[in-house]
């Protein structure tokens, strides 16, 4: 087992005995299920809509080439500079040459799951610079030096008195169980910190190839702060975050929107350009792109699992799985977790590393059902397991399949089979639940059934 | 008609009442039953832990068994899934693709035969209980079952059948899963038996009994009354 799956394993026994945990997040997802089911209603055909959804990615993914480079001359054109990073460290040592070129002393960020990908925050801290993540969520897990517990909602593990303690402990406010009074405490923080920065950094939510522009969601106004204050303004993204032309979003936006937290829109979307123009009064001097590969082309190369690269990252597959439901977004030990991260993680960082995600899934699909791109998820898991087990088989797994086989498809033998299975049950039993018991992993929380007396072969043979 | 009956190997080792229950139901409606001896597994527990190679070896015995059978019911959403949908994966490029598309196209999921295929709601049975339904997921996302079960249990006498809030959410059988990641798969069940208890059902009814054996190990240990019980034992009876 790699460390990484022992990690799982056992975090996951931590997080599962964790009532308090389950139930808060469980209460938290269930309120967005209404809501989003309230607006998945208004929608005049929702699964037409998807299908449209599926349909504009497919497209936008399988001429990935064309629209990447329509996508960056029509930014280039406005002046915007476009940087092309293969890897993370590409993509880091880019951002950290922009940082260092401007002399800047104190950034300011939005919300980008990108750059937890690339761990952006840690080498501009390490260079020596100030790194601020303005996103309300973002900014309370940055203050506890977490990562975001959720790819959409980085705090939902924390209590609005977690948050309230961390504030007195970490800004010197007073407690307050209100939540616009935690909210106001963290913007007087933050509106010094838009004054003061030098960069702003943003991640994107859509890039449209068609007009050069990306497009950024978000519900607080710090994202529009973060592009709009200070001078220089880097923008960085997956290049599977493309939409084929303007009229996209359309669709795209209140799609995200209800997928991911059950809004009909969010409260601001805002689609940047270039750098400020002339004539024009506000906006940054200097506008920066920085597309990041970071092994998305190796999906694209995986025929059966492409679709993986439709992802708007709108968290919806991992609000309805139990599995994520009931471990908690840390378990995965993974920047994208839930379904989405179990698909992809294997493809981004390596298949023995990761297979155990693919493993750690009862395959209910609920996952595929929601996915508003309908990407085919649960079957991807089912795919890394057969490529894991190829690649690599388990001894032990393998010789039990293999004879399993070999008994499941002789009479004789299955019949021998459960008549050994009926005398051996009752010693089975003694043992039951401790070390001994081969069967410990199932009955240390749940009965086994007893073998049928008389099999339902039996049965029918002796009335036939 | 000459129905093939496909019982799954736990369901003949653990669950003989259900296979039986099926038989007296298709046997009343007027049909014959014939059930191959040769077949124990559909190949599912090998499919789903990626290993495809063992999987055939399993699947290809049950394709040359049903070979001949014009309509095949199985008594199991998941094992039904794994023929009607993932045979055909399986076998892609293979000499048996052709067939294994074949024997999809003709297996039905017990509930789903009798109420889309030979539309049959009403089998006169009789069940006293308050009862809630479990949504197995295979049977449920693969194949599309959800309304089939309720048209039958809404026939079934003196049986009042209310919702659970989590019908629909997995109870964490997983298959290998459950031995796998039994911490996950356990917290998994709870959550569906909390939702289940809550209802005040004497039964949770499901047409899959692999996501019943799991329940009603749950409930045991945690010393509920309530029961779980196949589909088709409810509608055997008189």
């Amino acid at each position: 087992m790699s460390t990484f799956a022992s990690q799982f394993t056992k975090q996951a026994q931590r997080m599962t005995r964790d009532l308090r945990h389950r139930r808060l997040i469980r209460t938290a997802l269930r309120n967005y299920e209404v809501v989003r089911d309230q607006r998945r209603a208004a929608f005049q055909d929702w699964p037409a809509a998807r299908q449209a959804a599926a349909e504009t990615k497919w497209e936008a993914i399988n001429h990935l080439d064309r629209h990447l480079v329509e996508f960056a001359d029509q930014l280039a054109a406005r002046g915007t500079k476009v940087h092309w990073a293969s890897t993370g460290t590409q993509a880091r040592d880019i951002i950290l040459g922009i940082v260092r070129e401007k002399k800047a002393r104190s950034i300011i960020k939005s919300k980008a799951m990108t750059s937890e990908e690339i761990h952006l925050n840690e080498a501009l801290e390490q260079a020596g610079f100030e790194v601020v993540e303005s996103d309300l969520g973002e900014f309370i897990v940055q203050l506890r030096h977490e990562p975001p517990y959720h790819i959409v909602f980085p705090a939902m593990h924390l209590t609005r008195g977690e948050i309230s303690e961390l504030f007195a402990r970490e800004l010197k406010s007073a407690p307050t169980n209100e939540p616009e009074e935690l909210t106001m405490i963290a913007r007087r923080v933050l509106r010094k910190k838009y004054i003061t920065a030098d960069i702003g950094i943003t991640g994107a939510n859509f890039a449209v190839a068609e007009t050069g522009m990306i497009s950024i969601t978000e519900n607080e106004g710090n994202a529009r702060l973060t592009a709009a204050l200070p001078k220089v303004m880097i923008s960085l993204l997956g290049i599977e975050k493309i939409l084929p032309r303007l009229e996209d979003l359309a669709l795209f936006l209140p799609m995200l929107a209800v997928s991911g937290t059950g809004q009909p829109l969010t409260c601001y979307n805002t689609l940047y350009g270039g750098p400020r123009q002339p004539g024009e009064a506000d906006g940054p001097e200097e506008f920066h792109v920085v597309l990041l590969d970071n092994r998305r082309t190796e999906l694209l190369a995986d025929a059966e699992q492409r679709d993986a690269l439709h992802c708007i990252r709108c968290g919806a597959c991992l609000n309805v799985c139990p599995i994520f439901r009931n471990v908690g977004g840390y378990t995965y030990g993974t920047t994208y977790s839930g379904p989405i991260g179990s698909v992809i993680t294997p493809h981004l960082r390596g298949l023995q590393d990761w297979k155990h995600l693919s493993a750690a899934s009862s395959l209910c699909g609920a996952c595929t059902e929601t996915c508003p791109v309908k990407i085919d998820l649960h079957h991807h898991l089912l795919q890394n397991r057969r490529n894991a087990a190829r690649q690599k088989p388990s001894f032990f797994e393998r010789l039990a399949h293999r004879a399993f086989a070999v008994i499941a498809n002789r009479p004789a033998l299955w019949s021998i089979g459960k008549k050994l299975g009926r005398l051996a049950q009752p010693l089975q039993r003694l043992i039951q639940g401790t070390v001994l018991d081969p069967a410990r992993a199932w009955t240390k929380t749940r009965d086994l059934p007893p073998l049928a007396k008389e099999s339902f072969k039996d049965w029918w043979r002796k009335r036939s | 008609m000459t129905i093939t009956l496909f019982i799954p190997c736990f369901v003949d080792a653990l669950f003989p009442r259900a296979g039986i229950s099926v038989v007296q139901i298709l046997e009343r409606l007027g049909h014959k039953v014939v059930c191959p001896e040769e077949i124990a597994c559909c190949g599912q527990p090998a499919f789903n832990s990626g290993y495809w190679d063992e999987s055939r070896a399993v699947a290809v015995n049950v394709l040359a068994r049903l070979k001949d059978a014009e309509t095949v019911v199985i008594v199991s959403g998941s094992c039904g899934a794994m023929v009607k949908k993932f045979y055909p994966q399986l076998f892609a490029n293979t000499p048996q693709a052709e067939l294994a598309k074949q024997v999809s196209a003709r297996i039905w999921e017990f509930s789903d035969f009798l109420v889309t295929q030979l539309g049959v709601t009403d089998l006169g049975a009789r069940f006293p209980a308050k009862v809630t339904f479990h949504d197995g997921c295979h049977g449920l996302r693969e194949l599309g079952i959800k309304k089939q079960p309720r048209a039958l249990l809404a026939k079934v006498r003196d049986l009042q059948l209310v919702e659970m809030s989590e019908a629909e959410t997995c109870c964490g059988f997983g298959g290998t899963f459950a031995a796998k990641f039994p911490a996950i798969s356990t917290a998994m069940g709870e959550v569906k038996c909390a939702s289940a208890i809550e209802t005040g059902a004497d039964y949770i009814v499901s047409n899959d009994l692999s996501c019943l054996m799991h329940q009603q190990g749950l409930l045991n240990r945690q010393g509920s009354k309530l029961k779980t019980i196949h589909l088709a034992e409810v509608l055997a009876q008189q």
